[in-house]
């Protein structure tokens, strides 16, 4: 009986510490982010559009210092990217904070119908043609959303379709009660 | 008979297709071979974000080719290997390199094969002890249970 205790003690310590890892990695295509604490990368792109009446050719993020934002990575290649628009319509009709479009490797036109036949959610979209702030932004699948602090810090990144949840749970709730107040678009 | 001829047949035809698209993925060939060289290791040794299971060499999807063209360009730039590692690693985390560096947070990962070993070793140190404290009484034994 005595000789069974130690290999029964190790199977008991083995299920033990796999199943911490299965329950704390409940969705292993999830990959946490490398940006979360750190300063949010910074991009000039080409403007596609834009909810300003002074619509620049170009954006720059450094114009959106001060304030709580949020980037949202997307591309009318992106089926899932789809499912969420609805939610970011939603999300823009609260206003709580800018919503930056990030069209990732997309062609300007068709991207420019989806924002016209779909509703545009977005405060300014900017082109990312070649997919070089995805990659400064860790971005490894659409959709894929971060949500930005007044000093440019990367708060959360959600990745994959965002939901009413999500954004209440994740996003919402971060904020400071007052920048919930101040947000309007750039 | 025919049909092991036939098998190997389609095993040659698959080896000589899955090697011609390996190939065919990153057609790319630096002027300088050196740095040719080390583009061709780096890129086994980053993985590819969205297939997971592949290096960014071995796969064919958009973003792979992205971080493909980020390493030649740092390489071209003059960066050494550990700055692209390091580049990637920035942006997407440990999990981007199939060869993990050692820090706080993956310590298990390195240390559970030698813990495991260890555990292992002892476990049959144990039994070879209890063996040979079994063979030591055995005579004893076996004439205990005839008489």
């Amino acid at each position: 009986m005595n000789r069974f205790i130690l290999p029964a003690g190790v199977f008991v310590l083995l299920v033990a510490v796999l199943a911490v890892g299965i329950q704390r990695a409940p969705n292993k295509t999830v990959i946490p982010s490398a940006l979360i604490g750190k300063p949010a990368p910074q991009y000039l792109l080409p403007v596609i559009a834009s909810s300003s009446p002074l619509q620049a050719v170009q954006f720059d993020s450094r114009s959106l210092a001060g304030r709580w934002h949020v980037v949202n990575v997307w591309g009318t290649w992106c089926p899932e990217c789809r499912v969420e628009h609805p939610v970011l319509l939603d999300m823009a009709r609260e206003a709580a904070l800018p919503i930056i479009g990030l069209d990732w490797k997309d062609d300007d036109m068709a991207a420019r119908r989806w924002l016209e036949s779909l509703g545009d959610p977005y405060d300014v979209v900017v082109a990312d043609r070649e997919g070089r702030t995805a990659i400064d932004f860790g971005v490894y699948g659409a959709p894929e959303t971060f949500l930005i602090d007044d000093r440019g810090v990367v708060v959360h990144k959600h990745v994959g379709a965002m939901t009413p949840a999500v954004w209440q749970r994740d996003f919402l709730a971060r904020l400071p009660a007052r920048a919930a107040t101040t947000g309007g678009s750039p | 008979m025919s049909l092991r001829i036939v098998a190997v047949l389609l095993i040659g035809a698959w080896l000589a297709i899955a090697s011609h698209t390996a190939g065919a993925i990153d057609p790319v060939e630096m002027t300088d071979p050196a740095l040719q060289t080390r583009y061709r290791a780096l890129t086994h040794e980053l993985r590819c974000m969205q297939c997971q299971n592949q290096s960014i060499a071995d796969s064919p999807v958009g973003l792979a080719g992205d971080l493909r063209r980020e390493v030649r360009e740092l390489l071209e730039a003059g960066k050494t290997d550990q700055q692209v590692r390091d580049y990637m690693r920035d942006r997407y985390g440990d999990f981007i390199l199939f060869r993990p560096r050692f820090a706080a947070n993956t310590l298990w990962l390195w240390a559970a094969p030698v813990v495991l070993l260890l555990l292992g070793l002892y476990a049959a140190w144990r039994v070879v002890r209890k063996r040979g404290a079994l063979v030591a009484t055995d005579s004893f034994d076996d004439e205990a249970t005839r008489s």
